[in-house]
């Protein structure tokens, strides 16, 4: 099952047919999920109209660290298997990743002018998600800092699963500390502390951003595959 | 146990013929330290409570400075080949550097630190911890380090791409290590802290060798 993707001609070849649909449901999902965030749910009686923040803010948070998570995995399955397409897919993901973690930084300062009364504050979960973000650019850079493409592959994997140690730091930090972010409320093992008025636009998004990211990722990786195939055939012109 | 003698042997025999690379480093130090004072005020009752973050701060980079030059000189005259094809595995190499990087740079950082919490007026109950901070962190910024100078060994640009590498990665220690110098200034006890970053220690002591040389050997491949 694993070894049947390992081929790039028939990723390249599923990845086209699943393209068309996976952008639709994006596109349908955004709509649904934009108008509940937007004109079906309740403002809140605390924070007014600024909860909507949250509806990008939130699923913008959780992709951005089931990216690197994903990365991570990605990074470990091309160490083991040398699988060609972990690398290329690790690749793809970093600048993802990198531009949802920039989203959550700065809707989460918006959102904190209204509420906390501060842009930022040196909290330890806005702390950790700024080292996530750097971790994203020093993954992008390394990737990028080989002549060799593979050197640069595998160097960034390495540092990956290095990295990893900040994912579990970030997800349980406004556990571990009493900051002034607020805990998970979705996340928990009873029901979510949420109500469901606020909590289906919010699942609606999260969904919307995560087909986003699914098929910005298959976008990007037939963009690196045709990419190297170019350069091969570039290459070979030129001999 | 005896490869890691010798190979430490020597990086120090290198270290004490050729560079000044570890003078460098403390001046470094010490000079960087002594640009707050200018930039910030001399006022003495604030200097006391931000002297131990900025004496941790310039310690993370002055560490930096050598560590570009850990693998790279061994990777360009050939000599990492050769200790790969040694039967001294990569992790005993990797332990052998970063403790050389540490006998060079950390030890010297930290003989030079009291001299700096004297110019930024400490009190003297909060020395010791300075001290026990620095002997538990340095160690930890020349393992960590260790992985990211493998990483970038060959890369473009090397150096900037290092900083932006392992800097996140030392935030952690920068956090206990200064937290335990305001907590002995503050007058609070600091044993958490130092108990944290003992943990983060023998951590990095377990988990760096063995990053670094899965880093070593993507790059000599």
């Amino acid at each position: 099952m694993f070894h049947r993707f390992a081929n790039p001609a028939r990723f390249s070849r599923i990845a086209a047919r699943v393209l068309p649909w996976s952008a639709a449901a994006t596109i349908a999902l955004f709509v649904i999920g934009i108008y509940f965030a937007l004109f079906a749910s309740p403002a809140d009686f605390q924070q007014g109209e600024t909860v909507r923040i949250m509806y990008v803010h939130v699923p913008s948070a959780w992709i951005s660290m089931a990216c690197y998570t994903f990365i991570a995995v990605m990074s470990a399955v091309a160490l083991i298997w040398k699988h060609p397409l972990a690398d290329i897919a690790a690749r793809s993901a970093a600048p993802l990743g990198a531009g949802f973690t920039l989203i959550v930084l700065i809707t989460g300062s918006l959102w904190g002018k209204p509420t906390w009364g501060t842009w930022w504050v040196w909290d330890a979960r806005l702390t950790s998600v700024l080292v996530l973000f750097f971790l994203y650019l020093g993954h992008i850079a390394l990737t990028n800092a080989f002549d060799n493409p593979q050197r640069g592959a595998r160097a960034a994997a390495v540092l990956a699963l290095v990295g990893f140690v900040n994912i579990p730091i970030i997800k349980f930090s406004v556990n571990w500390w009493n900051t002034l972010h607020q805990p998970a409320s979705v996340t928990r093992l009873d029901a979510p502390a949420i109500d469901p008025a606020i909590l289906t636009p919010l699942l609606l998004m999260a969904l919307a951003f995560t087909f986003y990211f699914l098929t910005m990722l298959l976008v990007r990786m037939r963009a690196d595959l045709n990419a190297t195939r170019a350069r091969a055939l570039r290459l070979s012109a030129a001999e | 146990m005896i490869g890691l003698i010798l190979l430490v042997k020597r990086e120090l025999g290198l270290a004490l013929r050729g560079g000044t690379d570890a003078v460098m480093a403390v001046v470094f130090f010490v000079l960087a330290a002594v640009l707050f004072p200018f930039g910030v005020g001399a006022d003495p009752a604030m200097l006391p409570r931000i002297g131990g973050g900025i004496i941790w701060v310039v310690a993370l980079l002055a560490a930096m400075l050598s560590l570009e030059r850990m693998f790279s000189s061994d990777h360009e005259d050939g000599s990492l080949d050769l200790l790969y094809l040694s039967p001294v595995g990569l992790g005993t190499l990797a332990l052998a550097k970063a403790l050389a990087h540490w006998l060079t740079t950390g030890v010297l950082l930290l003989i030079a630190a009291p001299i700096l919490a004297l110019l930024y007026n400490l009190p003297a109950s909060a020395f010791g911890a300075l001290i026990v901070s620095m002997l538990l962190g340095t160690p930890i910024l020349s393992l960590v380090g260790g992985i990211g100078a493998a990483l970038t060994l060959g890369a473009r640009r090397g150096g900037v791409l290092l900083a932006l590498l392992i800097l996140p990665l030392y935030i952690p220690v920068l956090i206990f290590g200064a937290g335990a110098i305001d907590g002995a200034v503050a007058g609070r006890p600091i044993g958490p802290q130092l108990m944290v970053l003992s943990g983060f220690l023998l951590a990095a002591l377990a988990l760096a060798p063995w990053a670094t040389a899965a880093a070593l050997r993507q790059a000599i491949e």
